[in-house]
């Protein structure tokens, strides 16, 4: 890793004339955040140049959780890469695992059955719902408000007994394969979904009530950490870090898979304060609008929940014959909306069954490349909350 | 030990020595023992350990008072000369005077020349300071232990109840009532760490700083009328230069631990000092103006007319001020949301990122002993002190034997209702710390000298004003003036109910808030 360079700023406090020397000067400090800090999220490493509280400069240093996520996709075949795409944002499994399934039906030409369809839309939803409320729980944790974080994990715990019901697992499914999913869901899983979500939306008023509408909390995220559309668009965010500021893009109505395209469902986006409930003073992709566009999109994601469940069909889950598939000498390329943003798979094959190249793009990865472009002239306490509101995974990160 | 021994296969020596085997020994013994007993009764344990203090509070007044009036009658009795140079009895006559034992025994009827018994010697201690120093001493030191350990204790209740979760549970099995000095007994048992690097001195020093103010606080702090370990005339001043100096341990700490989150947890707290110490003091001064003294004795006695003769109620301003004194005392104890010094998001732990063991809770223990210094110095300037909401003159009918005296004591006066204020303050801390997210340095400079220091100046002066014209003997003005306190008083009420309220509907409502689906969990779960 290189040596961390900063450019050399002019001192212009020495050079005025009425600075003697003895003078009282303030000096500048390197300081490193992370990676064991509490709210670096994971093993991320900041290292800050401050005066004072100010910090002039912040630099992301990543990789301490590299585990060779992509070389190990050329070594394995497809349905045995399913249970690493779960360790890459293990946040977010479910979406993680579609991602890729999606890639290789698309590659190799699988047609999954509708009922594997609906099944994988619901898991999405919940997994993004899950995902949503670790996001917001732990920004109240960087804002110095542990209430709202057991509060939303106490609803995870929820979601993740629906999972565990349908697929064993709490944190690292492997449930949606190549194909269609792996296990049906059992007896009872869809009354108690839908009773979930009855217990559920009332709660968002009430994170909303504790969090959202705190007036400390306003004050602490509005006008602070403001990304422009054209930044973010410069810079490749995507997902919530993206719709804050303004622009009206999610994968899941720009390009459906997995039959998005028969639901009906809003993108929420991040807007000035003033208006449709939004509190005076915020500013349109600020630290607040990415974490109110959160709150909007578990909302969203309950619609189509709820959709998705009354269309739910008998039917079969999985596609024929997907062990051991020669993969076409043919690359493709899918991306589909994660939580966090976009999760693109690039997979290349060569007929065999082994594919000969995996990439991915993670939105982690991309959206924590604005980290020092925003963190420049802000004050201490503003570092983790922009880096909470970006909410990245560092698992996904570093892969 | 044979010659296939090899080291990490050997038995580790143990590291500590005699006084943390004996301390362990001990807290096992007395884990065994109370456990199980706790555990069984708790209801009644925690009501017999209530009534059993009212009753030491009352019988240890009645045994002074007594004393204290057979002391002045026998020196009426014998004249000026019996009694030594420092106005006590000289140990010659051994002893109180027959009449004492008489009245402790028999009432008025007591008869003259009776030879003094049992009682008496156990009595004649009381008589002098020191005695009532040392007894006042033990108690104090007892509060002061027993405040930070179950207060600690108690957040985390509050905590597990506010966040939909329990809190302890296990730790000497009822409500993990046994956390607290778990916890403590840990800690004390640790290394005691010293960074390399750290200026060995200062951090050693540091605690010590922390500790030592937030103590001596209570010297001057008045639990009631007879209460007081050293009644100072300028207590309120007192009080203040103590938890003054309490920011010095941080301040100390955060430069010595040669850390840089520590040093930028040292200079937030001196940031904030800066910022709330000039509107605390202005807040208060709001009541001190109305009474006229900084004696924290007198200022809790012009309280003693019930509910509304309480200063928060005796003009707006005063009422104003209450508010604006709560909210600067948060950051004088460094509770969220101005928990900024040792902000765990932003600087890992602040000026206590070096510290661990036994200083770290010495840290702690100072903190929670200054929660409840703050919430007496509010119950003490605003909410009356120890005087009761019910007006004293209420129970004259009740007699003045003995035993109606006590009661008296009990129900219109005294340490209990005054605790009972502290630890509605305490809860008020506690309630805020686990909902309000913190706030940024330069919001907390912001709502300090731009919003509460013009506040309170315009408090101070328009509470001279209202002073001023009550003085003037209007008698137009009085009658406005008890108006607007009545109406303050029932605004107070207001609150007290409302709060009273929510509390007892999320007690009622307790397992709705979770949901069902905590309680009944999925099959495949």
């Amino acid at each position: 890793m290189a040596e961390t360079t900063f450019e050399s700023t002019p001192d212009l406090l020495l050079d005025h004339d009425r600075v003697e020397q003895g003078d009282l000067q303030t000096e500048e400090l390197l300081v490193n955040m992370g990676p064991q800090h509490p709210s670096t999220h994971g093993v991320l490493r900041i290292v800050l140049r401050t005066d004072g509280e100010m910090v002039l400069e912040a630099e992301p240093h990543i990789g301490y959780l590299h585990r060779c996520a992509e070389k190990i996709g050329e070594s394995v075949q497809p349905y045995q890469y399913i249970p690493y795409t779960d360790r890459m944002d293990y946040i977010a499994g479910m979406n993680n695992n579609q991602a890729f399934a999606i890639a290789i039906e698309r590659l190799c030409g699988v047609e999954v059955p509708e009922r594997a369809k609906r099944i994988r839309v619901i898991m999405a939803e919940l997994n993004r719902i899950a995902s949503h409320l670790v996001a917001l729980g732990t920004y109240g944790l960087d804002m110095g408000a542990f209430t709202p974080f057991t509060w939303c994990f106490r609803e995870r715990e929820m979601i993740l007994d629906l999972f565990e019901a349908a697929c064993g697992a709490r944190l690292t499914y492997s449930y949606i394969t190549v194909g269609g999913v792996h296990d049906d869901l059992p007896d009872g899983w869809v009354e108690r979904c839908e009773e979930f979500l009855d217990f559920f939306e009332p709660k968002i008023v009430d994170y909303n009530n504790l969090l959202s509408f705190n007036h400390i909390f306003v004050k602490r995220t509005a006008t602070v950490g403001v990304i422009t559309a054209e930044d973010a668009l410069a810079f490749g965010l995507t997902g919530a870090a993206l719709r804050a500021t303004g622009v009206r893009w999610d994968l899941r109505k720009v390009t459906p898979y997995d039959g998005y395209e028969d639901y009906d469902f809003d993108i929420p986006i991040g807007q000035d304060g003033g208006i449709d409930g939004v509190p005076r003073g915020v500013v349109t992709g600020d630290c607040w609008s990415r974490y109110y566009v959160r709150i909007l999109e578990m909302t969203q994601s309950v619609r189509i929940m709820r959709q998705a469940l009354k269309r739910l069909e008998e039917g079969p889950i999985e596609a024929k014959k997907v062990k051991g598939i020669k993969l076409p000498a043919d690359e493709v390329y899918v991306e589909i909306e994660n939580p966090r943003g976009q999760l693109g798979f690039y997979v290349q094959g060569d007929g065999s069954a082994i594919p000969a190249r995996v990439k991915a793009r993670g939105p982690s990865f991309c959206n924590l490349a604005i980290t020092s472009h925003t963190c420049r002239d802000i004050l201490l306490a503003d570092v983790p909350a922009i880096i909470g509101s970006l909410d990245v995974v560092l698992g996904e990160v570093d892969r | 030990m044979s010659q296939f021994a090899v080291p990490w296969r050997e038995k580790p020596e143990p590291s500590h020595g005699f006084v943390s085997s004996f301390i362990v020994a001990l807290a096992k013994g007395i884990y065994a023992i109370a456990t199980p007993i706790v555990t069984r009764f708790p209801g009644s344990i925690l009501l017999s350990a209530v009534v059993a203090s009212c009753f030491l509070v009352w019988a240890h007044a009645l045994l002074f008072s007594y004393v204290d009036t057979a002391v002045l009658e026998r020196a009426a009795e014998v004249g000026a000369a019996n009694p030594n140079a420092f106005g006590y009895f000289s140990p010659s006559t051994w002893g109180l005077p027959p009449s004492v034992i008489g009245t402790l025994l028999a009432g008025d009827a007591a008869v003259e020349g009776q030879s003094p018994g049992l009682l008496s010697y156990l009595l004649w201690p009381v008589q002098f300071g020191f005695t009532r120093d040392m007894i006042a001493f033990g108690a104090i030191f007892a509060w002061f232990n027993i405040v930070p350990v179950y207060v600690i204790w108690w957040e985390r209740k509050v905590a597990g109840r506010i966040q939909s979760r329990l809190g302890p549970m296990r730790v000497g099995g009822w409500h993990g009532w046994a956390q607290s000095p778990a916890d403590g007994i840990k800690l004390v048992l640790k290394e005691d760490f010293i960074p390399d690097a750290a200026d060995s001195i200062l951090f050693r020093a540091a605690p010590y700083f922390a500790i030592i103010p937030s103590a001596l606080a209570f010297v001057a702090l008045p639990f009631g009328v007879t209460y007081i370990f050293r009644e100072v005339d300028v207590a309120l001043v007192f009080i203040l230069a103590m938890l003054g100096i309490e920011v010095m341990s941080v301040i100390l700490g955060g430069w010595a631990s040669n850390n840089k989150w520590s040093v930028y947890g040292g200079m937030r707290e001196a940031c904030q000092m800066v910022a709330y110490e000039i509107p605390m003091g202005m807040a208060l001064l709001v009541p001190v103006v109305c009474v006229g003294s900084l004696s924290l004795k007198y200022i809790g006695e012009v309280q003693a007319d019930g509910w509304f003769s309480w200063l928060a109620f005796r003009n707006p301003f005063a009422f104003v001020a209450f508010v604006t004194y709560f909210i600067a005392s948060l950051a004088s104890c460094k509770r969220a949301p101005f928990d900024l010094p040792e902000a765990e998001s932003e600087l890992v732990a602040g000026f206590l990122t070096e510290y661990s063991g036994f200083r770290w809770a010495l840290f702690f223990f100072a903190e929670y002993a200054a929660m409840f210094v703050v919430g007496g110095l509010a119950t003490i300037m605003f909410l009356g002190g120890w005087n009761s909401p019910i007006p004293s003159d209420w129970g004259a009918g009740l007699g003045e034997s003995i035993w109606a005296k006590g009661l008296k004591g009990i129900l219109f006066s005294g340490p209990i209702w005054f605790i009972l204020k502290c630890v509605f303050f305490l809860f008020l801390q506690l309630w805020v710390r686990w909902t309000l997210p913190r706030i940024r340095l330069d919001q907390v400079l912001y709502a300090c000298v731009q919003v509460l220091l013009p506040l309170t100046m315009v408090l101070l002066f328009g509470t001279t004003l209202w002073v001023w014209a009550s003085e003037s003997g209007n008698a137009t003005w009085d009658v406005i003036a008890s108006i607007v306190s009545k109406v303050l008083g029932i605004v107070g009420l207001a609150f007290g109910f409302g709060f009273v309220a929510i509390a007892g509907y999320g007690f009622y409502h307790r397992r709705r808030l979770v949901g069902n689906l905590v309680i009944d969990p999925l099959p495949g779960s």
